[in-house]
């Protein structure tokens, strides 16, 4: 087995110093930067000793696939190329990911799931790429407008799955997503979603750390399979290949491995908890009234919250960073007190609703909505009218706002 | 990986599978001109397989296996299908993902390893069959070689979809009646060779697995010129003996047949300027190496 060395301390051929992840994520002094969030998530990129990205043009991610290849002009990436599709860019990430690179793409909508083949053969074969989903419409008619219903598709693949709310989140998220993916008893790929548009297109102050710091690069010999660069010694795997067998050793063996990456999913649980601070984030859950969002409309509900007050109501708020692992707990114990839940989301299915549904006792007790989708907004005042509505005061109309 | 990797500790020697002491005592790694002679004197780096019996993608795989300039530094990309029955005892690093995506992880996988090991060779060699090359993965196949990407890419051309019963394929033959051509194909089997040269290929072969001696020639090539100068193309006649009707021992005369002059698997070579002077260029640093040798021979 090839050496592992610890390379804390020392420099990349930018000049960048090898830093101990935590204390450049949490030690480190910050400049507040004035960003789309595409930009950002080139500046996480620069401090993340990326060796290979591979990019193809979709909206809303174009950009940033773009801007990332300009860090590979500048020297920053080990490699970076276009794909030809996206079943063909994640496959060059696989294949990227089996040779020991740390390795990084972005994605969004039908590009997700013209790609998705290709997801549980990465968690399967325990490869810890990095992919940014900027979420957007995949329906017929054509929309390039935001909705999540795509990370729906995401949440059974074995992939970690995270939903960022800001530009904030996301650079921080892209940093600690690695150490979290990269981890030996987890070593899975993680989707780091978040709303196409409302987070990539506007600009907003982001804290960065230093440009003079960078992650520790991966170490492709701390993975818990064999990385595939013929430096360890290769190994028949097995007399006669379980695909062909019709056996209970088989079924067996199959059915353990996919317990395995499930069991991966909940061991990066800890690991989540500490980088991103929890899976969720609570506010006065005492309330009886709740509100449960991930991505953007945990902004909207918060603004809605702040409407709700001034009219004497008063609401808590759950933001769900991590949706695998799934913070099953976290929502119980954050929603014991509320009678009235609300979901807001960005999507026409309501699949948070469903998730949070299926965790909680008296699920009746959640209201699968307000729901946009399409590209609509989600303006708080439609929330704040769900809930008054529901608790049974009076709701002015929305239907004349603006005329 | 050098020969020292593969080493096992004396104490945990004899609980080791008797495979593997033979892959350290006898394989050869790092043998220089290593080849298809090897086969029956020194440990293959296939181990078994549980293909049909007389299947000639066997005889493929083992010379293939026999010829890889560079086993040791090696890694190989397959897809599913029957080649997938054999790669899991393959004694090089071998990758299976999914079903067409062959030469995309050979993308990828080519420059990662570029860039954790600048200094180094590392040879990455795609073998799939002729529905994962032609029909479901052809535009990884073609952009692979658009974009010069430095692998070489091997079809095992059986000419239809041998691992599920026999269906028609790109590169089946134009009015061959099979499962999904039930009134025969109604189209020409396509020119891949000659879209691999148009597609920017360096080294395009067309053969049979007939001949030994020519397999290593074709392999040893086609990697060394993919590892110095651009893609490269190999399709290779492994015909399924069960679902053409041939029996076991049928399969070699079924080869030779169709690499007559005016057969489908003449054979057939492109090789580009650049690939030619690095050819000639490696003849003669070969004759000088063989002078040297005889010299010194004489000498002692």
């Amino acid at each position: 087995m090839a050496e592992t060395k610890s390379h804390i301390g020392t420099q990349n051929k930018k000049g960048q110093t090898y830093t101990d992840a935590w204390k450049m994520m949490h030690e480190a002094p910050r400049t507040p930067s004035f960003y789309t969030g595409s930009e950002v998530i080139k500046e996480a990129l620069r401090r993340a000793s990326c060796d290979v990205m591979i990019a193809y043009p979709i909206t809303p991610q174009s950009e940033a696939a773009a801007l990332i290849g300009e860090l590979f002009a500048e020297g920053y990436i080990g490699d970076y190329f276009r794909g030809e599709s996206e079943f063909a860019v994640m496959s060059q990430c696989a294949g990227a990911a089996f040779g020991g690179a740390r390795v990084f793409t972005t994605t969004a909508g039908p590009g997700t799931m013209r790609a998705m083949e290709n997801f549980p053969m990465w968690a399967g074969a325990r490869l810890p790429i990095q992919m940014i989903v900027t979420c957007r419409g995949i329906n017929s008619p054509l929309s390039i407008q935001p909705d999540t219903i795509e990370i729906s598709y995401l949440l059974n693949t074995g992939m970690l799955v995270w939903h960022a709310e800001t530009a904030q989140d996301f650079f921080d998220w892209i940093l600690k997503g690695f150490m979290v993916s990269e981890e030996p008893e987890v070593h899975l790929p993680l989707a780091l979603c978040c709303d196409g548009f409302f987070v990539t297109h506007t600009k907003d102050v982001v804290n960065l750390t230093p440009a003079e710091m960078c992650l520790p690069p991966y170490d492709p010999y701390r993975s818990p399979v064999p990385c595939m660069d013929m430096e360890c010694p290769p190994v028949r795997m097995m007399r006669d290949p379980f695909i062909m067998k019709s056996n209970y050793i088989s079924y067996a063996t199959h059915a353990s491995w996919q317990q395995e990456i499930w069991a991966a999913v909940e061991r990066s649980r800890k690991h989540t908890i500490k980088w991103i601070n929890g899976l969720v984030d609570t506010e006065n859950t005492d309330a009886e009234v709740v509100i449960v969002a991930s991505g953007t409309a945990v902004s909207q509900g918060r603004e809605a919250i702040r409407l709700l007050e001034d009219e004497g109501v008063r609401c808590g708020l759950v933001k769900v960073k991590s949706l695998r692992p799934w913070p099953g707990e976290e929502i119980r114990e954050a929603t014991k007190n509320a009678k009235h839940i609300f979901v807001p989301e960005f999507n026409v299915t309501g699949w948070l609703a469903k998730e949070i549904k299926a965790t909680i006792p008296n699920s009746d007790r959640v209201h699968a909505g307000p729901h946009v989708c399409g590209g609509m907004t989600m303006p708080p005042e439609i929330i704040a009218s769900e809930i008054k509505t529901a608790l049974g005061l009076r709701s002015e109309s929305l239907a004349g706002r603006g005329s | 990986m050098s020969k020292e990797r593969i080493k096992i500790s004396p104490d945990l020697y004899d609980i080791m599978p008797s495979d593997y002491q033979d892959l350290v005592q006898s394989a050869t790694y790092g043998k220089e001109d290593r080849g298809w002679k090897d086969i029956g004197t020194s440990k293959e780096l296939i181990e078994q397989h549980s293909l049909c019996a007389g299947c000639p993608e066997s005889m493929a795989f083992r010379y293939i296996l026999a010829s890889l300039p560079n086993p040791e530094d090696t890694v190989m990309v397959g897809s599913t299908g029957c080649t997938s029955l054999v790669f899991p005892m393959v004694a090089v690093h071998n990758i299976h993902s999914l079903f067409g995506n062959q030469n995309a992880i050979a993308s990828g996988l080519k420059r990662a390893l570029s860039v954790r090991f600048p200094d180094r060779v590392k040879d990455v060699v795609v073998l799939a069959g002729d529905g994962a090359t032609v029909d479901i993965g052809l535009d990884m196949t073609l952009q692979a070689w658009f974009r010069q990407e430095k692998f070489t890419t091997i079809c095992f051309d059986n000419e239809l979809y041998a691992n599920t019963g026999g269906q028609e394929s790109g590169l089946m033959q134009k009015g061959f009646v099979a499962k999904m051509a039930p009134v025969g194909k109604l189209f020409d089997k396509v020119r891949l060779p000659e879209i691999a040269r148009e597609s920017g290929c360096h080294y395009v072969v067309n053969c049979t697995v007939s001949k030994p001696s020519l397999v290593e020639k074709v392999i040893r090539n086609s990697v060394l010129i993919a590892r110095e100068i651009g893609p490269t193309y190999i399709q290779l006649y492994t015909p399924c003996i069960l679902e053409i009707g041939k029996n076991s021992m049928e399969g070699l005369q079924e080869m030779r047949d169709s690499e007559k002059p005016t057969e489908r698997f003449a054979y057939k070579e492109y090789v580009s300027e650049p690939a030619k002077q690095f050819l000639a260029e490696l003849a003669a640093k070969d004759k000088e190496r063989k002078a040297a040798a005889k010299q010194l021979a004489g000498k002692a």
